[in-house]
């Protein structure tokens, strides 16, 4: 499989003049000589991530917005010579209810099909993040098909959360494709922000406990002081780094991808199947929910009248 | 057991003492903090706003020198217009030195009295403290930070570091109102190691820092700590540690209490003005946008 991650770089809440930087990015894929089967663009890709109370004049209605992708794309020369799978971080407007959502489309030469929207699980809101002040959280972590076998969409912090790979992969996701606008922190590094190295050890031990490709795709550019990262990149079953892009500026990554390695992976390492056969009884134990619950404060001592 | 047989010494495992209590470093990737604030004011300045020129009051102090130096490698020398905005009390020394950051530089700079204009204010306050005159001199140098930004179609760049910003040793509305600042987030002891990254000549570098707004002032006599003690103690502060918790990492509770209670008594000098709330749309508290929107 052919893969883009475009590591994007948009000016805030400027959606035209971000809609035709994609479309010169779409030409120059379009152009190559071997077709591009799959094209990852960041989190919040066509407006930039801290939008505050304008996200709500900068959200999109997911259908409106697959059709204006998908015609843009075929706008392009070289579009025409096959099917091409879109992802792209967005802020959705579902009729007043707004998300942090990635969309999975599939676009052909005559019609195009959204395959999933991913809706945000984990809204950060703590720190420099208040994305919870604006936004609803999603409340489903789905695992769909694609033509490249089954895939999910994690966004940003989903993928700081063991459970969300994992349980992704459990339910039989190959492909853990992450959207992500992560602010960089952290001088203490070894040449690198300490944030952009916390992010590929994460990513490189879903790989490897699980076996899956991680394709994540970061947005770059300074937001008011706060520099995102960038850093895609592409992991293989391995955890291999396939490919990774610097912190600063847009950039574009080409990679070809051999699910087959999956399979061998797995096989080397059959972590993922020790898990299917353990998982149920892990989940079953009744104490998890009820420590989890305590934590939460909702099991405080009964006061005596 | 036979005469003369020795037991055996019971076998015991090396031990590997672990450091504790730990203690974030104050130590910083000097070249990875240059090529992200040299980003960031490329991207601030030229990329948000179309501005190629970047407006600097040069002090002679280790944060002006620094500043000048990012803002050089952003924008290139000639893009840099560095101020030296000196009063009739100021010390030559600190005109001199920023003198030698424009020479190491190359960058283009002009020195402009504000003293006529500082006295033009005073002569009707003539009991003016050193507090008082201090923050005017602070204020007039925004002024004309910001007019000639207005005449050479530049933006004024901050030099405010984070320990001053944290400490509230700064005058409010003046050093800190620059639109951008690529030191705010660095402690002082930090930007001293870039400064000696970026090659900032050494007698800056190694001198006492003072805002020279009297005479024989020193930023650590005004304090009444040395900067290499505050930024430990921020540091731990800033990560929720407590008096106790610093302490027990050698740092003196007189210091840390010191420390505290500037932290705590300037939390308002880090905001814009406090606004009556009347309605459920009042700026900044209901409606909220982005500062690059």
């Amino acid at each position: 499989m052919k893969l883009g991650v475009v590591q994007s770089k948009p000016r805030k809440g400027d959606i035209p003049s971000n809609m035709a930087a994609l479309g010169e990015v779409f030409a120059q894929l379009a152009a190559e000589e071997t077709p591009y089967e799959m094209i990852v663009l960041p989190e919040a890709a066509l407006t930039g991530y801290f939008l505050e109370g304008a996200v709500y004049e900068l959200a999109f209605e997911r259908e409106k917005l697959a059709r204006e992708i998908a015609r843009l794309w075929r706008s392009q020369s070289g579009a025409e010579r096959g099917p091409v799978d879109i992802v792209l971080g967005f802020f959705e407007n579902a009729e007043g209810t707004y998300y942090n959502a990635a969309m999975y489309l599939s676009v052909e030469r005559a019609a195009e099909r959204i395959a999933h929207v991913h809706r945000k699980l984990f809204l950060p809101t703590y720190g420099v993040f208040d994305e919870e002040r604006f936004l609803s959280r999603g409340r489903r972590l789905e695992v769909f098909e694609t033509r490249f076998g089954r895939a999910a969409l994690l966004i940003c912090e989903d993928a700081w959360h063991a459970i969300v790979p994992t349980l992704a992969a459990v339910k039989g996701a190959r492909l853990l494709i992450v959207p992500s606008a992560s602010p960089g922190r952290g001088l203490g590094g070894d040449g690198e922000l300490l944030s952009v190295s916390r992010w590929r050890d994460v990513l490189r031990s879903y790989a490897i406990e699980h076996g899956v490709f991680v394709i994540y795709a970061g947005l770059a550019g300074f937001e008011g002081g706060k520099g995102m990262t960038g850093s895609s990149m592409v992991i293989d079953p391995h955890g291999a780094i396939l490919a990774a892009a610097p912190a600063l500026g847009a950039c574009l990554i080409r990679a070809h991808i051999d699910l087959s390695e999956i399979e061998l992976a797995r096989a080397e390492l059959p972590l993922l199947g020790d898990l299917d056969a353990v998982l149920p009884d892990l989940l079953a134990d009744p104490d998890l929910f009820s420590q989890a619950g305590a934590r939460a404060g909702a099991a405080l001592p009964s006061v005596e009248r | 057991m036979s005469a003369g047989h020795v037991p055996a010494a019971p076998r015991l495992l090396p031990v590997i003492d672990a450091t504790a209590p730990s203690e974030p470093s104050l130590e910083i990737d000097c070249a990875l903090a240059a090529q992200w604030l040299e980003a960031f004011l490329r991207d601030e300045l030229v990329e948000r706003r179309g501005i190629h020129e970047a407006v600097i009051g040069l002090s002679g102090g280790v944060d002006s020198a620094v500043t000048a130096f990012l803002c050089a490698r952003a924008l290139g020398a000639d893009h840099v217009h560095a101020l030296r905005l000196p009063y009739h009390t100021s010390s030559a020394d600190s005109l001199a030195d920023a003198q030698v950051v424009i020479d190491a530089l190359g960058c283009r700079s002009r020195t402009i009295e504000i003293s006529a204009a500082v006295d033009g204010y005073l002569q009707f306050e003539p009991e003016a403290g050193a507090r008082r005159r201090g923050n005017i001199m602070a204020r007039t140098r925004m002024i004309v930070l910001f007019d000639q930004s207005a005449k050479l179609d530049a933006l004024p760049v901050g030099t405010g570091n984070k320990t001053e910003r944290l400490m509230g040793y700064f005058t409010w509305h003046a050093d800190d109102s620059p639109p951008v600042n690529p030191l705010g987030d660095l402690f002082k002891t930090q930007v001293w190691a870039l400064a000696r990254y970026l090659g900032v000549p050494r007698a800056i570098v190694d001198k006492a820092p003072s805002a020279d707004l009297e005479a024989n002032q020193t930023d650590e006599g005004d304090l009444g700590i040395t900067y290499l003690k505050a930024d430990r103690i921020l540091a731990l502060m800033l990560l929720g540690y407590s008096e106790a918790q610093i302490a027990a990492r050698g740092l003196d509770p007189e210091d840390i209490r010191l420390v505290r209670q500037r932290v705590a008594s300037t939390h308002w000098k880090r905001h814009l003005p406090t606004t009556a709330m009347l309605s459920n749309t009042a700026i900044n508290d209901f409606y909220l946008r982005p500062v690059d929107y």
